[in-house]
């Protein structure tokens, strides 16, 4: 066993330690990750749905909004994938090139996704680990006011928001991020609550680090394994709830489109033989998974402050 | 900890006193009221529905009745909209029935999720880890309502196995498709997170030295390093509960369960005040009560634990 | 469920010797199972005749319940609580004979009594019904006065001259009078009962009803089940039994339910009815239904558009719409284009000669393009509007055709906006808005209830439309024996005026297994009875 001196002796090792290594973080990350090649391939994925995302609409012969009113209606038989007529992707029923919209889809998808998880792992680390670190008082008023807040009822919220502030993708992102951070900080918080027992940062308590500096410098880069894997699990989900959330009329607006939104009118139409109506949008949903999960995989192991 | 549950318990009150402020502000801001409809509704009709009601008494008054009314006498109100029912009677009808296919689904999806996500973690990089990964991905991306149509496609129109809806007082057979539409997407996300959690607890010092000292893998796995791998996998399952009640109107629209869900999203639409504020205080109490057990758990699991 | 097999067998057991295996009216052969299931958008809001005010909720009620009078198929009245009626010389008091054999579930005699407590029952401010309005909509004397708590519930033009007579009496005469007596708000209700249970007396076993169905099985949100009623006082003509209602809220899990044999009425959701048609020819059935869908305009000073307040504009808007697109290939099932707000099939209706409605669209193209650039909009000064729905499919691809369509052919540049429905409500209500969607279903079978809309006294005019000419005509009407040909004016005032952009006319659309028969077929209001219904040997 260690006598205290001893332990106290080690935590000022690994402290200085970790200051030496500290400053070749960010480049030993970024070397790690490169080598992982599910990383890398993740990250060609999701570049290449970028790409068809911003571009996609220049190959297009149809804008994403144009309608054919000749074919109109009659998607199932008239309205499948052709190259012929420059419907890539077939169209939708109501006539309009789903090629472009499945490429307007997922670039407001993207954004969504993104911008949304982001502002919810910000708010959400900070919050959580605060609360999970300082503990106490402070820990207990913070979670009942999560707990306030996983309770209210969010459509309110969104409808306040949009009478307030209008429709716009801003407000969107504030309602999605609204709506998802409360619960990225319970685990932010329940993950700080068992750091803080750990013998890194008693020692690091003992050498009198101050408590930001212990939260940025030692809380936050042991939660990013699971903060990278809740936030790969959030974009989907982001995604999904922005079609919702345009139901009560915040956010993306017809004839702009998402590809929760093309999802949603797939799934609806797809016993009635316009199956290429789910696929397409499901595709490109799905590549964007598999690339966010090999990216944040890649991330998790590359940032695993332990492999160091 | 008794002293800790009591204490926080009594926390509770003002927490669901806050929560009634703050929805009851702002349901009142929100445009539309419940008799607000596209045939308006001459002014007197309006004037005695708000009487009725209670509409017409200012929002302090309004709140403080209602408090009074849920305090002492348990009493949600009427429902503004479904006029032959009262909030407790649509409550004591539809949250069991939620409550009966969600626990199903919920323990399901932890059951199948977290031993999913261990496989994966144990036997990394092995093709049981990338069976695990695709699975869970792709179960991700199958929201409930793509699954449900499909489900019903399948197992009622082609196979004719399963009836398409309905619940005939909790019969299994109206719940097979309910609960695997509801459990799939958080039988992913439980596998995704107990996985990841798993592989950072086997990097951990003790971890390494049992499995050193030769102790076979399973028993490595479930002395000592299932119970702190599952932390954040229980800081998941408190508000996900939740949000599988608050979320299970797709289930609900969908089989026509007669679930508490369907009423969640239709109490806001219809501006049905007493019937929004009855399910958003169930909805505070499940949060709350699901919150403190798993704040126990923690301490259960991690003895070091303290708040 | 045990025991409700059990139940359901017995009944049906009960049921099945009561009818032949013909039917007694039309001597068609009848199936051996005389069952009924079918689909409910959503829940029983309330089975109170005096506050229901969803159709699907007066469905169920018109089972359970029974006034004045019925309607058969094609929408005719139906002696039903009453055997007949007389009309005084100025066409203010009616008088009428009830049914003697009527009887309440619980063994009493419905009476002129039980009438007049239903409807005093119905403008009762302490009630507070949502309907209470539909007393003074038929001028029934102090209506408004009862409601507004200036009058006495004694003093409503309504008295009981003893058990089987019945005297009503109005304010001003209108001609459509008994044709809204088959309203649900209109039928008696049963005063012990009421006293007894308050509130819950519409649950079981409380419930007392005098209709041909009891109520046997209720689970809300999920399934309501009628019974045949053995003392209904025409309970041999009533052959249909058990009826079931089931909430399904998702059109195409209903369908799909449909076609796995669970339901045998459903509605096709919105562009399926072509595939259906061609599948099933002879379930796929489309009947006019009396609502109208139109965008309405803000006409209100100060308000809206500015550029919407000029006849040449609107009229281009208008003209440049293609309903036969939007009925063709949005639509498809069965729905008209409309040129006119009023629904031709309105009983006793008819549709002025409205120019552009026989124009083809090149010509309405044309002339809108010719008015857009006479009002001063063109490709250098373009129209920028806004269009206000609420959140539907069928709203959301009409807008987005519409957007497309003033497009291509006006250049105008539309902004469809989505708001969930009470926004969409008040939004309207507080007149914000350029244009928005706007739909509106008969009270009754009678041109006025759509006309007296755009009346500037009308509380439901939201653009705020005023004319002085169309007033009067409306008006006017309200005192005529036949006011058909007022009603043709004051559309014509309105194709002229163009406050309103109308898009078409609605229709039921439903898949119905084929043994089914007794559904309407021409009824408008799509008003059906249970007790009508019947399947036939196959």
């Amino acid at each position: 066993m260690l006598s205290p001196i001893d332990i106290s002796a080690l935590a000022l090792r690994l402290a200085k330690l970790d200051e030496v290594k500290g400053r070749s973080l960010w480049a030993d990350a970024r070397l790690r990750f490169m080598r992982n090649k599910a990383a890398v391939a993740g990250v060609i994925l999701l570049l290449l749905c970028a790409g068809f995302a911003a571009f996609g609409q220049l190959i297009s012969p149809y804008s994403y909004d144009y309608i054919d009113f000749n074919i109109m209606g009659h998607a199932a038989e008239m309205g499948a994938p052709s190259w012929a007529k420059g419907y890539y992707f077939g169209i939708d029923d109501q006539g309009r090139d789903l090629f472009a919209r499945v490429a307007m889809g997922t670039r407001i998808s993207l954004w969504v996704g993104v911008i949304g998880t982001a502002i919810s792992v910000l708010a959400g680390t900070l919050y959580g680990a605060v609360s999970g670190y300082v503990g106490g008082r402070t820990d207990s008023l913070m979670m009942r006011l999560v707990d306030v807040l996983l309770s209210i009822p969010f459509m309110f919220v969104l409808i306040l928001l949009l009478v307030m502030f209008g429709k716009s993708l801003t407000v969107l992102f504030m309602g999605i991020g609204f709506l998802s951070w409360p619960a990225m900080a319970r685990i932010v918080r329940g993950q700080t609550l068992t750091l803080k027992s750990r013998e890194f940062i008693e020692a690091a308590q003992a050498t009198g680090v101050p408590a930001l500096r212990i939260i940025l410098r030692h809380i936050v880069p042991n939660l990013l394994g699971i903060v990278v894997v809740y936030a790969t699990l959030l974009v989907p989900d982001i995604i999904l709830t922005e079609s919702f959330i345009s139901f009560l009329g915040l956010g993306v607006q017809e004839p702009q489109t998402s590809l929760g939104e093309l999802i949603s009118e797939g799934a609806k139409t797809m016993r009635y033989g316009t199956l290429w109506q789910l696929a397409f949008p499901m595709g490109f949903f799905m590549a964007t998974m598999f690339g966010f999960y090999f990216v944040g995989d890649g991330l998790r192991d590359a940032l695993d402050p332990k492999d160091r | 900890m008794i002293a800790y549950i009591f204490k926080r318990l009594l926390v509770a009150i003002p927490t669901l006193l806050a929560l009634i402020v703050i929805s009851f502000l702002m349901m009142h801001a929100a445009p539309g009221g419940p008799f607000t409809q596209e045939k308006q509704l001459p002014a007197q009709v309006l004037a005695n529905l708000n009487a009725k009601y209670g509409l017409d008494q200012p929002i302090w008054v309004q709140m403080g009745r209602y408090v009074w009314g849920v305090v002492v006498h348990f009493d949600f109100g009427p429902s503004f909209v479904y006029k032959d029912r009262t909030v407790n009677e649509i409550i004591a009808q539809g949250f069991p029935v939620t409550l009966s296919y969600g626990m199903t689904a919920f323990v399901l999806a932890v059951v199948v999720g977290v031993t999913l996500g261990v496989l994966a973690a144990v036997f990394q990089n092995s093709w049981l880890d990338y069976v695990a990964v695709g699975i869970s991905i792709g179960a991700q991306v199958l929201p409930n309502f793509v699954m449900a149509p499909i489900l019903v496609l399948i197992f009622t129109l082609w196979l004719g196995w399963l009836p398409g809806g309905g619940w005939e007082g909790g019969d299994w057979k109206h719940q097979i498709m309910p609960v695997i539409a509801m459990a799939t997407a958080y039988m992913a996300s439980i596998a995704r997170i107990m996985r990841s959690s798993m592989l950072e607890v086997l990097t951990l010092n003790h971890i390494r030295t049992a499995r050193a000292k030769g102790l076979p893998t399973h028993k490595v796995i479930l002395r000592h390093a299932l119970k702190p791998a599952l932390i954040p996998v229980l800081s998941y399952l408190g508000p996900t509960f939740v949000s599988m009640i608050t979320g299970s109107v797709v289930i609900d629209m969908f089989f026509s369960t007669g679930g508490i869900g369907k009423f969640f999203v239709d109490a806001a639409l219809n501006r049905d005040y007493a019937l929004m504020m009855g399910v958003t205080l169930l909805v505070g109490v499940l949060t709350i009560i699901f919150n403190l057990v798993v704040d126990v758990l923690y301490a259960w699991i991690d003895p070091k634990i303290r708040f | 469920m045990k025991k409700h097999l059990l139940l359901s067998t017995i009944l049906a057991l009960v049921a099945l010797p009561a009818f032949a295996d013909k039917n007694p009216r039309t001597g068609e052969d009848l199936a051996n199972n005389q069952d009924y299931t079918y689909r409910m958008l959503d829940s029983v809001k309330s089975l109170d005749p005096q506050l229901i005010s969803s159709v699907e909720d007066s469905d169920v009620a018109r089972g359970l319940f029974e006034g004045l009078f019925n309607e058969d198929g094609d929408g005719n009245l139906v002696p039903a609580g009453a055997v007949s009626y007389t009309v005084s010389e100025d066409k203010l008091v009616y008088t009428f004979k009830l049914r003697p054999e009527s009887k309440w579930s619980d063994g009493t005699s419905v009476t002129a009594a039980d009438y007049v407590y239903g409807w005093q029952r119905l403008v009762d401010p302490a009630l507070a019904s949502e309907y209470a309005y539909y007393l003074e909509l038929a001028q029934v004397k102090n209506a408004g006065a009862v409601t507004a708590g200036t009058a006495k519930a004694a003093d409503l033009g309504v008295k009981a001259l003893d058990d089987l007579t019945l005297e009503v009496t109005l304010e001003n005469p209108i001609p459509y009078f008994t044709k809204m007596l088959t309203n649900s708000a209109t039928f008696p209700a049963p005063k012990a009962a009421i006293d007894k249970f308050g509130a819950d007396w519409t649950k079981q076993p409380n419930i007392v009803t005098n209709g041909a169905y009891l109520l046997s099985e209720v689970v809300d949100g999920e399934k309501y089940v009628e019974v045949k009623n053995p003392n209904y006082w025409d309970a041999k003509n009533v052959i249909m039994s058990p009826i079931t209602a089931l909430v399904i809220n998702d059109e195409d899990a209903a369908l799909t339910r449909y076609q796995a044999g669970e339901l045998d009425r459903t509605d096709v959701p919105s562009g399926q009815y072509p595939h259906l048609k061609e599948q099933f020819p002879a379930e796929a059935i489309s009947t006019p239904y009396a609502c109208a869908y139109d965008y309405i305009i803000n006409m209100a000073a100060g308000k809206g558009n500015e550029a919407l307040k000029d006849v040449r504009v609107r009229k281009a808007l208008s003209y440049a719409v293609d309903r036969d697109v939007i009925v063709n290939n949005i639509l498809q099932g069965g729905q008209t284009p409309a040129y006119s707000w009023t629904p031709p099939a309105i009983n006793g209706y008819a549709m002025p000669d409205i120019d552009y409605s026989h124009w083809t669209q090149a010509e309405r193209n044309d002339k809108a393009k010719a008015l857009l650039a006479e009002a001063g909009f063109g490709p250098d000064h373009p129209l920028q509007l806004t269009l206000n729905y609420n959140t539907s499919d069928a709203h959301k691809k009409i807008a987005v055709a519409v957007q497309q369509m003033w497009k291509q052919t006006l250049g105008v540049e539309l902004t469809p906006n989505n708001y969930e429905w009470k926004v969409h409500t008040d939004k309207l209500i507080a007149g914000d808005f350029e244009m928005a969607r706007y739909a509106w279903c008969a009270d009754y079978n009678e041109a006025s209830t759509f006309l007296d809309l755009y009346t500037g006294y009308s509380t439901n005019n939201d653009g705020k439309y005023s004319n002085p000419d169309y007033d009067k005509l409306m008006k006017d009407a309200k005192g005529m024996a036949d006011p058909s040909a007022n009603y043709t004016k004051a559309e014509g005032i309105l194709a002229a005026d163009m406050p309103i952009i109308p898009i078409y006319h609605y229709a039921k659309v439903d898949m119905i297994k084929p043994d089914l028969k007794g559904l309407p077929q021409h009824d408008v209001m799509q008003f059906w009875y249970a007790k009508d219904l019947y399947r036939i040997k196959q």
